[in-house]
């Protein structure tokens, strides 16, 4: 393993790349904040530092890794790659590079899904986690919408409850006056979702319910009340099958509480980890 | 020039309002409310008549293709229709041209070997074997393959139906995407050392580049004609041109939709709204679904970002006469169609391997008949000495099927 380090003056986030695999996955990890260590795992959009996160790095030091493909200049490292269990161990040789012998973990959608994995194949390195709308089951009258396959502005849609709102102007940025911005955006959102989506296509249920029973730390379910990708009844099917788990549903707000209503996902998600 | 009749085994009778009422056309029309198995079966035996039809009016080959989920064309399993067409034409110089089955999304892909080897044997050596990707509906929608790993699943797949085919020895295949200890292929095509390949594609670049580099003829199988895929196929050229591969025209094939008459005029009454039924309601698909994330690797979807091939016009704003004006269809009396096939298709596209599509959407069994046996009594024998003063010899043809000169059988009267 190796890492190069940079640093941002501008927000203070400290960037780093760090390689595992046989050195063929580079892997560029964010990191911000002072305090126990903390962990996010993204959605299938990409990696950006947002609000949400300034808020943790407040209490806690982040560290948020892209996934493997997301990362800048490093985009076909995710062909060494064949599935979800090689990803875990690549969390788990990236936490080892991080010093991190146990942290608490988040994540966001996809990147739940990864956090309750890594949970239940390493118990003793996630001491608590926070999933946010997370991935990894399926109930055939609750259908997941297949994000990979919207045109953007339906994405938009399914993404935010308000899809004006600022995350999502910032998520999907307009054109006029910048296409080649617009483009690279859009090329960063497909890639994030073609590589994200190498791990659960064409059903998102790659076997955590034979698995789950082995996470050990207190979980907190934070779900949209207006979730329209992955139905809220979903925590119900995560709270069910966890020993230690609590639900949180979060008003006025789609798929991505925490961009949507930062300041309150950041504290019941800052209060739950820090008990 | 060597020149196949195609078959999609449309749904004839989708209603009127099926643009404006259903999704789309593939992946998730309802069958319970559209389609009726009787008239499926119906159609079936149409589609086999139509092209055993064909062969007997002096066709070259006879073209069949795999999709799934598609009221445009389902034939699930082509190999199921080459088996009927392979024995239908034993005794003939008719090739059967499967184009074909689709390797990433059979378990494991050595069945496509093995089929295909069956089909070479039934017909006694007159095997095509298309080696198609197959399309983002058909494999990642329809069969679940994930879409960043479809091309390597195809490539694998590639490398072990020739090995397959070809082993002198058994051989164990330990490959990312498929795992056989003990491979040992029963039966063997009679063609040796493997039937012709033709690889279909839709203007994939990075398909180019494969074509080329296993030296098969690389066949664009397009709906919107020969202009549209200038572009394209001068890029295939030059790719041909770039690894220093010689330019033989019969690397490249070209399907073609084609509807003939006594006249013009008489073409557009007996053939337009057939051909505004297969564009206003057999291509009804979102965008979207043509390109799932990861399906193109970065570099490919960093270029067709920065430089959006221009939109195609929307064919539901498109009537009989602008698909005719454009060349999307090959419309008109024999000589007219025979005259715009040479210059703008088999020249214009340096083809020499050309596929034509003559039942068209909702066109019905008779009107196909007569459509295929025109054009083989009127156009084909026009078109065949093509290439034949400049001495380029058809590789990617079944060798004993090569020197055909004019049909094995007398068109036949009557119907099929």
């Amino acid at each position: 393993m190796s890492a190069a380090v940079g640093t941002s003056s501008a927000s203070e986030v400290q960037e780093r790349t760090i390689t595992v695999w046989q050195d063929r996955v580079r892997i560029r990890v964010l990191s911000k904040g002072r305090g126990p260590s903390l962990v996010f795992f993204h959605g299938p959009w990409g990696l950006t530092w947002d609000p949400f996160l300034d808020e943790l790095a407040q209490h806690f030091t982040v560290h948020a890794p892209e996934h493997p493909g997301t990362t800048p200049d490093a985009h076909d490292d995710v062909y060494h790659l064949d599935g979800l269990w090689d990803l875990v161990l690549c969390y788990d040789e990236l936490m080892t590079a991080l010093g991190i012998k146990s942290a608490v973990m988040v994540g966001h959608s996809f990147g739940g899904m990864v956090a309750c994995e890594l949970a239940a194949a390493y118990p003793d390195r996630t001491r608590r986690q926070a999933l946010i709308a997370p991935l990894g089951f399926w109930r055939d009258p609750d259908r997941i919408v297949n994000w990979m396959m919207l045109e953007p502005g339906e994405l938009r849609r399914h993404i935010f409850r308000d899809p004006e709102c600022d995350a999502a102007r910032q998520m999907f940025p307009r054109s006029d006056g910048h296409e080649a911005g617009a483009a690279a955006a859009r090329v960063r959102m497909v890639w994030a979702m073609g590589t994200t989506g190498k791990f659960i296509w064409p059903i998102p249920d790659k076997g955590l319910k034979k698995r789950i029973h082995r996470v050990a730390s207190p979980t907190l379910l934070v779900w949209g009340g207006e979730d329209r990708l992955i139905s809220p009844v979903y925590a119900e099917e995560f709270a069910g099958r966890l020993r230690d788990a609590r639900v949180q549903i979060v008003g006025d707000a789609g798929h991505a509480p925490h961009l949507e209503q930062p300041a309150t996902v950041a504290r019941v998600v800052r209060e739950f980890l820090s008990q | 020039m060597k020149i196949s009749a195609f078959h999609l085994m449309p749904y004839r009778e989708l209603p009127e309002d099926f643009e404006k009422r259903y999704e789309s056309v593939w992946v998730t029309p309802p069958w319970w409310e559209l389609a009726d198995a009787r008239r499926v079966g119906q159609y079936y035996n149409w589609t086999l008549d139509e092209l055993t039809y064909a062969a007997k009016c002096g066709f070259d080959g006879v073209c069949t293709n795999e999709h799934h989920q598609n009221a445009y064309g389902f034939m699930p399993s082509p190999n199921l229709m080459g088996s009927v067409l392979a024995r239908a034409t034993n005794g003939t110089d008719v090739a059967i041209v499967q184009m074909g089955a689709t390797l990433p999304t059979s378990n494991p892909p050595l069945r496509v070997a093995e089929e295909y080897a069956m089909l070479d044997c039934i017909s006694g050596g007159r095997l095509v074997a298309g080696l198609p990707l197959g399309s983002p509906m058909d494999v990642n929608l329809c069969y679940g393959i994930t879409p960043m790993e479809h091309r390597e699943r195809y490539r694998e797949a590639f490398a072990l139906t020739l090995k397959a085919w070809q082993a002198r020895e058994v051989f164990a295949w330990n490959g990312r995407y498929c795992q056989l200890a003990t491979v040992n292929l029963w039966p063997r095509p009679i063609q040796q050392p493997h039937p012709p390949i033709w690889v279909p594609g839709s203007g994939s670049v990075s398909t180019f580049d494969f074509a080329v580099e296993h030296d098969v003829c690389y066949c664009f199988l397009s709906y919107s004609g020969a202009r549209s895929a200038k572009t394209m196929m001068d890029a295939y050229w030059r790719v041909v041109a770039e690894k220093g591969r010689d330019l033989n025209p019969y690397r490249a094939g070209f399907l073609q939709l084609v509807v003939v008459a006594e006249s013009d005029a008489r073409a557009e009454e007996k053939f337009a709204r057939h051909v505004e039924y297969f564009y206003h309601k057999c291509l009804h698909v979102p965008a979207m679904w043509f390109s799932p994330p990861g399906n193109q690797d970065y570099r490919s979807l960093v270029a067709s970002m920065a430089n959006p091939v221009r939109r195609a016009e929307n064919p539901k704003n498109l009537r009989y006469r602008d698909f005719v004006d454009k060349g999307y269809v090959i419309a008109g009396s024999p000589a007219t169609v025979r005259d715009r096939l040479k210059e703008e298709v088999i020249k214009g596209l340096h083809v020499g391997n050309l596929m034509v599509l003559l039942q068209i959407g909702s066109m019905p069994h008779e009107l196909a008949l007569e459509n295929i046996e025109l054009f083989g009594r009127e156009v084909l024998p026009g078109l065949r000495p093509v290439w034949d003063d400049e001495g380029w010899v058809n590789h990617w043809w079944p060798e004993r099927l090569r020197q055909r000169a004019q049909p094995s059988m007398a068109a036949a009267a009557g119907g099929a």
